[in-house]
């Protein structure tokens, strides 16, 4: 985006602003009682300029963003300022007329797209819909343009793809869809709501790249709503922070990236792993091997510590269901051998459908490998079973990515932490309280939060608790699925110091599983990447980040949001 | 796909055989058979204990219980449950006799109570006033809770005898079939209602609705277009339910109304410990319901293409 028409030109030059926002303040309704989330926000975007909100959540980013296009939650309202939109006044429109702007002069992208598309409709209707609603073209050509557009938005074969249905697609082809129907009236504006927050990286950058080049090409002004400082920065002309429903700082993408004036933008800019790729910690000593090709696919004789997981020629194979052609079968994981020394951090990066959680269900033991075979600590995992392998269990622990999903919501979280306390017996009732208190402690939260429900906690606190209760039965290797992936940056950079903080004091080992490069190369040791079920490459951090030998390796680095404007105000490494 | 469906079939034979032993082994355990409620007079002219015996003999009731019961099994097989010893005619033609009148009342209740209910429930869902939405969203668990005989009482008071507007009994033509279809279908269109309100409510909260709004799609087009066929899936799981209580409504209605049908007819047999028809009209329930579930899971896919493809999607 950064070649849109508005760069060119002042962004003030050309009079009126597109959008003009003054003063709003949106309040939400909890429990009778209204609570203002958006506390008199001002903006203005010009037409075909990309302008981006960046804030965690709760910032009140994606309020301001619905309030614009007049969806908020119906327990929401605006409670006062203006929103101008080419000369009319938006905050007067009936219901009615309200319909006539939707779609037609604001398009909104979606956050979720596997969600944003009826699942009984095909697709091409679902496009052609945005053209018939608005009586812009009878039924039949808006099909006809609906496929044009499906291919505009980058979707091969778009004539037999419009008559399949949203589960046919893959997430990032959904996108593409939902940018083909968000742009197909040619609006004037067009706000996209963290469009790629539920992607892997290298589609966001693909659906980045789509949304710009379409909205460059028509002139379309784009509201981006990211989390993402890096995001914002690759892509908006202008940025604006905001924090708890104010804006704390705008201005040019330039300006403020390069010169921020507020400390919370600073610390933002710290928390995007692609605009400050510094190491959490330094690399263990003694772990990469001394010609520092350290390859994790060929284990061979080390130190006189063996490795503490070894893994060799795993391989996995599900079966389908079967169709009228015979069996079906499916090779999630195929000849996959790789170790973790102890106290290192092995990151496991590929994108969804590359088996890396597969793999992490072996090494963990929740599934058995059709062929190969797993060693922890010298023991062969794949043959034990029963009490032996019960013991063997506490040494090594998971942490999933849904913080939501992975507490037991009528659990209090000391009893969640605990938990693993009292299914291996440890300690008595008092014990179990102390070491609770002290895990609560390791991962820095109050000591008061061990009576709190899992509903009272925010993703980040939740996700400390999972760690804690990893902890509790002081393992050695702690699998870590994803473990950061659906947390804001701020939060990720907190939880990514704590994992570092804590491997420091306990020499544990991490198997830290990401499609994120940017994370993994502030966090581990040596790299592994996987793609189809197989290990592309493995190495150190550093050889495999500067010197990638695979091409899909330099295709996962070059997706890393931030890394545009890196190259360009060539921060230090 | 007849693969599928033949293994259905042979699932849906194991339960016709289940019902058909359980319904015969509660009956021979029920105290007193068929025999002896007929001879049961008052105590003075009770009859002659010798021709008990006969009868007895005669319908193989003095047999053992299992040969009783493999004869019966391999007889029914063969679509012969036996004779009606009320009144002597093959109980599967007893049965089929009345069955289309049953048939006719349940068509007419279904079809009333699948249009009264989604009207409820678009109505509940459509509404832009709050107290008119709680109102409606209120009647669903009255026509549940309320028993279904009071209602066609109230029916039959106020139609038939105040207004003069239908016929209070019988089974001529379709003036009679109105308001008992009417005391069938108030039950089970509040619980389709009930069911749908919750369905509406719970899509229009989905993500994807929102996005049609965004392309400027009136409320109209959210409903009609896009959210109901959504939230009639859930629904359309409980058809087999929504059968089963046509089918009890129908014993209700039949009553009340005094009609002809297997409703009243079960009634009657089960009174008279009619084993044959009893076992038949038992048979005949287990059949519709597993013809029913079956239809429903063959339908499943045309609704909802999730499901039709997603044995073949996963290549």
């Amino acid at each position: 985006m950064t070649a849109t028409p508005a760069q060119d030109s002042p962004p003030t030059g050309a009079g009126e602003p597109l959008l003009k926002v003054e003063g709003l303040r949106v309040s939400y309704l909890v429990d009778g009682t209204p609570r203002e989330a958006v506390h008199g926000v001002s903006f203005e975007i010009n037409a075909g300029e990309v302008v981006a909100i960046v804030g965690e959540s709760g910032s009140g980013k994606t309020t301001t963003a619905h309030a614009i296009i007049n969806l908020l939650p119906g327990n929401a309202r605006p409670d006062s300022g203006s929103v101008v939109f080419a000369g009319a006044d938006l905050s007067r429109l009936t219901r009615k007329e309200w319909q006539g702007v939707r779609g037609r002069d604001i398009g909104l992208i979606p956050q979720d797209p596997t969600a944003s598309l009826d699942p009984l409709q095909k697709v091409g209707p679902q496009v052609a819909e945005a053209l018939t609603i608005h009586r812009l073209q009878p039924k039949k050509e808006a099909r006809r343009d609906a496929v044009r557009l499906l291919a505009e938005s980058g979707i091969r074969d778009a004539e037999s793809r419009a008559r399949q249905y949203p589960h046919q697609f893959s997430g990032g082809m959904r996108q593409r869809v939902l940018i083909a129907s968000a742009l197909a009236a040619r609006p004037r504006l067009v706000i996209a709501d963290e469009p790629t927050s539920a992607l892997d990286v290298t589609v966001q950058r693909q659906i980045l790249d789509n949304i710009a080049a379409l909205t460059a090409e028509r002139g379309t002004a784009v509201l981006l709503i990211t989390h993402d400082l890096g995001v914002a920065a690759d892509r908006a002309d202008r940025i604006i922070v905001m924090r708890r429903g104010e804006i704390v700082e705008a201005g040019s993408a330039a300006q403020v990236l390069g010169n921020p004036r507020h400390a919370y933008t600073r610390q933002l800019i710290a928390a995007a792993p692609g605009l400050s790729p510094q190491r959490l910690r330094p690399t263990v000593a003694g772990v990469t091997r001394p010609d520092g090709t350290a390859a994790a696919a060929a284990p061979g004789p080390t130190g006189s510590e063996g490795p503490l997981v070894q893994a060799r020629n795993l391989r996995k194979v599900f079966h389908l269901p079967r169709t009228a052609k015979g069996p079906r079968t499916l090779t999630a994981v195929n000849d996959v051998s790789l170790e973790i020394l102890r106290g290192e951090t092995l990151a496991l990066v590929g994108e969804s459908g590359s088996g890396k959680s597969t793999v992490a269900r072996l090494l963990l033991r929740l599934d058995k490998p059709t062929s190969g075979s797993v060693t922890f600590d010298g023991e062969d995992l794949t043959a034990a079973r029963g009490e032996r392998l019960r013991q063997l269990r506490r040494r090594f622990q998971v942490v999933f990515q849904s913080p939501y999903a992975s507490l037991d919501p009528r659990f209090t979280v000391a009893d969640s932490v605990a938990e693993p306390l009292r299914a291996f017996g440890e300690g008595t009732p008092s014990d179990r309280r102390a070491r609770v208190a002290g895990l609560l402690d390791a991962v820095h939260l109050p000591a008061d939060y061990g009576r709190r429900q899992p509903a009272e906690l925010s993703g980040g606190q939740r996700q400390r608790v999972a760690i804690a209760r990893a902890l509790a039965l002081r393992p050695e290797l702690v699998v870590l699925d994803e473990a950061v992936s659906a947390l804001d940056v701020s939060v990720q950079a907190q939880i990514l110091a704590l994992l570092a903080e804590l491997q420091v004091q306990d020499r544990l080992s991490y198997l830290f599983i990401s499609h994120d490069l940017a994370v993994v190369q502030q966090i581990s040791d040596r790299v592994a990447v996987m793609r189809g079920g197989e290990l592309l490459e493995a190495g150190t951090t550093e050889s495999v980040l500067e010197r990638p030998e695979h091409g899909y390796t330099r295709e996962l680095i070059s997706a890393v949001p931030g890394r545009r404007t890196l190259a360009v105000q060539d921060l230090p490494g | 796909m007849i693969r599928y469906v033949g293994r259905r079939l042979l699932q849906g034979a194991f339960v016709l055989w289940a019902a058909y032993t359980v319904s015969f082994l509660i009956l021979y355990l029920l105290p007193g058979d068929a025999v002896s409620i007929m001879a049961s007079g008052d105590e003075q002219n009770s009859v002659d204990p010798a021709l008990v015996a006969k009868l007895r003999s005669e319908y193989g009731l003095d047999r053992p219980l299992h040969e009783q019961y493999v004869i019966a099994l391999f007889k029914a097989l063969q679509l012969d449950f036996g004779v009606s010893i009320k009144n002597g005619v093959a109980a599967t033609q007893a049965v089929a006799e009345v069955l289309p009148e049953t048939i006719k009342l349940a068509a007419a209740g279904f079809a009333l109570a699948v249009l009264l209910g989604s009207a409820l429930a678009i109505a509940a869902s459509f509404s832009r006033n709050r107290w008119v939405r709680q109102l409606v969203a209120s009647l669903p668990p009255l026509g549940i809770a309320v028993p279904t005989f009071w209602i066609g009482l109230l029916l039959l008071q106020f139609f038939s005898f105040r207004l003069r507007l239908f016929p209070a009994l019988g089974n001529d033509g379709a003036q009679s079939l109105v308001l008992p279809a009417l005391t069938l279908a108030i039950p089970t269109s509040a619980v389709i209602a009930q069911l749908l309100i919750r369905s509406l409510h719970q899509t229009l909260g989905e993500p994807y609705i929102e996005q049609i709004r965004a392309k400027g799609a009136s409320d109209a087009l959210i409903h009609f277009g896009h959210a109901l066929r959504n939230a009639a899936i859930p629904t359309l799981t409980m058809l087999g339910i929504l059968v089963g209580n046509l089918l009890a409504g129908a014993v209700v209605s039949e009553t009340v109304f005094s009609r002809t049908g297997i409703g009243r007819l079960t009634v009657t047999a089960v009174n008279s410990r009619d084993i044959p028809v009893v076992q038949t009209l038992v048979v005949l329930a287990a059949a519709i319901f597993v013809i029913t579930s079956l239809i429903v899971d063959l339908i499943y896919p045309l609704v909802d293409p999730r499901i039709n493809t997603a044995a073949r999607a996963t290549a």
